[in-house]
């Protein structure tokens, strides 16, 4: 699909306001936006002053990164008053000044911040919530659950966009995989994957899935390439790199995952999905659809066969029609590409939320107003959950500030 | 010699939503030393033979003449340095070899002097076992350093001694050492013998002809100084607010040591197993109720460890529950826990088939007789099934179709009764 410069791409259901109504999220539209046209402006420390007025004082915990947020009320300093001693980088803790790209100490890049590859860092737990402490297997020792695993609740946090992935509450593992990142100055791009359950080791198709298109997004981000050929590049590799996985012999069981993503420059969206999981657009009062889901349920309505009402409860609703992985057979994903010119939130999500939310309507009838991205992404999550959770439950929330420079 | 053991878990951890019980089999296999193989133990081993010598011995003549062989066979198998002692058995208990109350070590002397106070022995008097098991006990006192067994053989029920009496001595000597216990001919009570040697984690067996007890002896004197380590005991911990419904060695034998338990620490129970040698593995059925979590959740059941004497951890195994509404998962049923709780109903419907055709209540007894002819049946129990077939005519195994027979030898209907507890070892193609 070709770029568009409205917001909403034909297929998409839902409506959008008119142009000029002030946005769903205030705070966030009416934040300053990130200067892209200076490169060398304030250090890529983890967390900066400009950044937390956007998002809220989040820190990003799951980084371990050691600058303390900044009150918003200091987004104004300028960049050199910011490069005191106290920032460090967020991979090793060393000292970085302001102006550095790399961290002298590690070699980290500070300019890119992104989730931790392979997923969220095992973070060892030392007691059960019965009281009792976990032996060196990972079972309670007086009530014998199991630690939770570190992917059953995942929360990530960057300046600008968030994602919170949850097991639910009737599946044993969480298969759905989460990355994202950003490049400052430039953009910021984000990536889900929900591992088949069918398929053999979902979860680590899933995540790698998630690491390698992220790193062809994050790339294209930076170098200011094509966003719907990145798009396409990232779902290739992505779906080889999964097809890796698959043992000789196991075929009908190859690891598998769906896939959404969204890479996003300052005036512009690219939005690219294979699969179930999907992207919504939310501005001001409106939201719609991006994706169209390759299934063979929504494959049947699109013909005619089966009306969107009888495809959400027919057995066939969530058979994938394409997937990534060794028997994909893939070359390329659905995309849709449009211009940002209004504040809004554009929310990646696997089937584990738009089950119990399946038109835009629902999506915003539940949606916080006013709340950083992460609160959103986990109160969607918490619908969910409260909903049955009968699936993985993954929400990124990516903030659109539109209207450049506004 | 140093003992591993490994412990192996079969069952379908997958539970439905809200079900708290946890079904397992425990596959215990002891390995000796790398390269120890069929190496000799050590020759700590203590043997204690105790041998009936009350009035009823003497008829037929033939029978006590078998006892002295068995007993001077299984002084023969005896390797030089093992310890034993001789005890002859009335309504007291008496000191055959040596005279004092003690251990003798085996040596060509001893075993010649051993086998002459065999043979001298008369046959006269009562019956009180708890007596011969106390004696027993004294003599093993300060053995610690090795596996204590005994053989207790008998032809007759315990007439000078209440069962409560005999049950107060039970208690006292288990776990002292372990017994085999052998009745010969078909006066004696297969339900009591089987009483003692559940007691001391033994085997009960009947030796219907006289001729074939010293081949038996022999092979019970090698299994038991075959034996590398004594008071093994399974070490079972479970979560909190769980209940152990039971746990049973289910291969070789059926043996319940659900109220064996010694507590050894918060929500951690001892099981006594006694002795194990450096190639030998045995099946435990472990039932636990659990608090049931949520679905998705995973649970620890129960945590299987086999400690030495010195409290020392020889293997662990573990027992899970995942709680699931996949109904795919959760309706499988563990094969290993099919089989061997078919074993336990086949034992239980044989026990109380024989009960009932004794007390002639000939419709439970075809009920519950033909019910254990299935069951031996599915499960390849060919052994049980030929001794069934002596008390029942079978007219269709698999259903289980059955007629008592109007005649049945005592010998047959004591051999299916004493043997209903051995059980067929689950498939190895697992």
């Amino acid at each position: 699909m070709t770029m568009e410069s409205s917001p909403l791409p034909d297929h998409a259901s839902g409506h959008l306001p008119p142009e000029g109504d002030p946005p769903g999220t205030d705070a966030a539209g009416a934040a300053p936006v990130e200067p892209a046209a200076v490169p060398t402006g304030p250090a890529a420390v983890a967390v900066e002053a400009d950044e937390d007025a956007v998002t809220g004082p989040v820190p990003v915990e799951a980084q371990g990164v050691a600058a303390r947020p900044e009150p918003a009320g200091a987004g104004g300093a300028e960049p050199g008053a910011k490069a005191s001693s106290r920032e460090s980088c967020p991979a090793c803790a060393a000292p970085v000044s302001a102006q550095d790209r790399f961290c002298e100490e590690c070699g980290r890049n500070l300019r890119v911040q992104r989730t931790p590859l392979g997923g969220p860092e095992a973070v060892a737990d030392p007691a059960c919530g019965c009281g009792g402490a976990f032996d060196a297997d990972g079972y309670c020792g007086r009530c014998g659950r199991a630690r939770p695993s570190v992917r059953d609740r995942v929360e990530f946090v960057l300046p600008g966009l968030a994602g919170v992935s949850d097991r639910g509450r009737r599946r044993q593992r969480n298969e759905d995989s989460m990355a994202f990142g950003r490049a400052r100055g430039r953009g910021v791009a984000a990536v889900v994957c929900d591992g088949v359950a069918s398929s053999e080791r979902a979860e680590q198709a899933s995540q790698l899935a998630v690491d390698v298109a992220l790193d062809v997004l994050l790339t294209a981000v930076q170098t200011g390439g094509d966003l719907e050929g990145a798009t396409g590049d990232a779902v290739l590799a992505a779906d080889a790199a999964v097809g890796r996985l698959a043992r000789p012999g196991a075929e009908q069981v190859a690891p598998s995952c769906t896939f959404v993503s969204a890479v996003l420059t300052d005036d512009t969206a690219t939005v690219g999905w294979v699969g179930d999981s999907r992207a919504y657009l939310v501005a001001g009062a409106g939201a719609a659809r991006l994706t169209t889901d390759d299934t063979w349920a929504a494959h049947l309505v699109a013909e005619g066969v089966l009306t969107e009402e009888e495809a959400l409860t027919d057995r066939r609703a969530h058979v994938l029609s394409r997937w990534l992985g060794a028997d994909s057979g893939l070359d390329a994903p659905q995309t849709v590409t449009f211009r940002v010119e209004t504040p809004g939130l554009l929310v990646l999500c696997s089937d584990g939320l738009w089950n119990y939310l399946p038109e835009p309507e629902d999506l915003l009838a539940v949606l916080p107003r006013g709340v950083a991205p992460v609160e959103v992404a986990r109160e969607l999550v918490e619908v969910a959950l409260k909903s049955g959770g009968h699936d993985n439950i993954t929400v990124v929330v990516l903030q659109l500030r539109g209207g450049h420079g506004a | 010699m140093a003992l591993e053991f490994a412990v192996e878990v079969f069952q379908n951890e997958f539970l439905p939503e809200g079900a708290a019980e946890v079904n397992a089999i425990l596959t215990v296999s002891a390995t000796g030393d790398a390269g120890g193989g069929a190496a000799e133990p050590d020759a700590d081993a203590a043997q204690v033979i105790i041998v009936d010598t009350s009035g009823s011995m003497r008829y037929p003549p033939a029978k006590l003449a078998a006892a002295k062989r068995a007993t001077e066979a299984a002084i023969d198998a005896l390797r030089d340095g093992v310890k034993f002692a001789v005890i002859a058995g009335t309504e007291r208990a008496e000191m055959v070899y040596p005279a004092l109350r003690l251990l003798s070590d085996a040596s060509p002397q001893a075993r010649v002097v051993a086998k002459r106070a065999v043979a001298k022995l008369q046959a006269d008097g009562g019956t009180a076992m708890g007596q011969w098991l106390l004696l027993a006990q004294e003599v093993f006192r300060g053995h610690d350093s090795g596996p204590r067994h005994a053989i207790l053989l008998t032809d007759g029920q315990n007439q000078h001694e209440t069962p409560e009496q005999l049950t107060a001595v039970l208690d006292r000597v288990a776990g002292a050492f372990t017994g085999d216990c052998r009745g010969v001919g078909t006066d004696w009570q297969v339900a009591e013998l089987r009483r003692i040697s559940e007691a001391l984690l033994g085997t009960v067996d009947i030796v219907a002809e006289p001729e074939g007890l010293a081949e038996d002896f022999r092979a019970m004197t090698a299994t038991a100084m075959g034996k590398a380590v004594a008071d093994v005991s399974l070490r079972l911990w479970t979560p909190e607010g769980a209940e152990v419904k039971f746990l049973k060695q289910a291969s070789p034998g059926l043996l319940d040591l659900t109220d064996r338990r010694v507590e050894a620490a918060p929500r951690t129970g001892d099981y006594p197993t006694g002795a194990w040698s450096g190639a030998e593995s045995r099946d435990y059925h472990l039932c636990v109720r659990v608090k049931p979590a949520n679905v998705g959740e995973r649970m620890l059941a129960g945590r299987v460890s086999l400690v030495g004497p010195g409290g020392d951890v020889l293997g662990q195994g573990r027992v899970l529950a995942v709680w699931t509404d996949d109904t795919a998962l959760s309706t499988r049923m563990s094969p290993e826990v099919a089989h061997y709780t078919g074993q336990a109903e086949l034992a239980e419907a044989i026990q109380e088939g024989l009960e009932a055709r004794k007390s002639g209540d000939v419709e439970t007894a075809t009920a519950r007789l033909g019910r254990a002819v299935r069951l031996a049946h599915e499960s390849g129990n060919t052994g049980t099934a030929k001794l069934l077939a002596k008390v029942v005519e079978v007219q269709d195994p698999a259903t289980g179709t059955v007629k008592l027979r109007a005649r049945v030898a005592d010998v047959d209907e004591m051999t299916l009764d004493t043997r209903s507890t051995v059980t067929k070892r689950v498939g190895k193609d697992r």
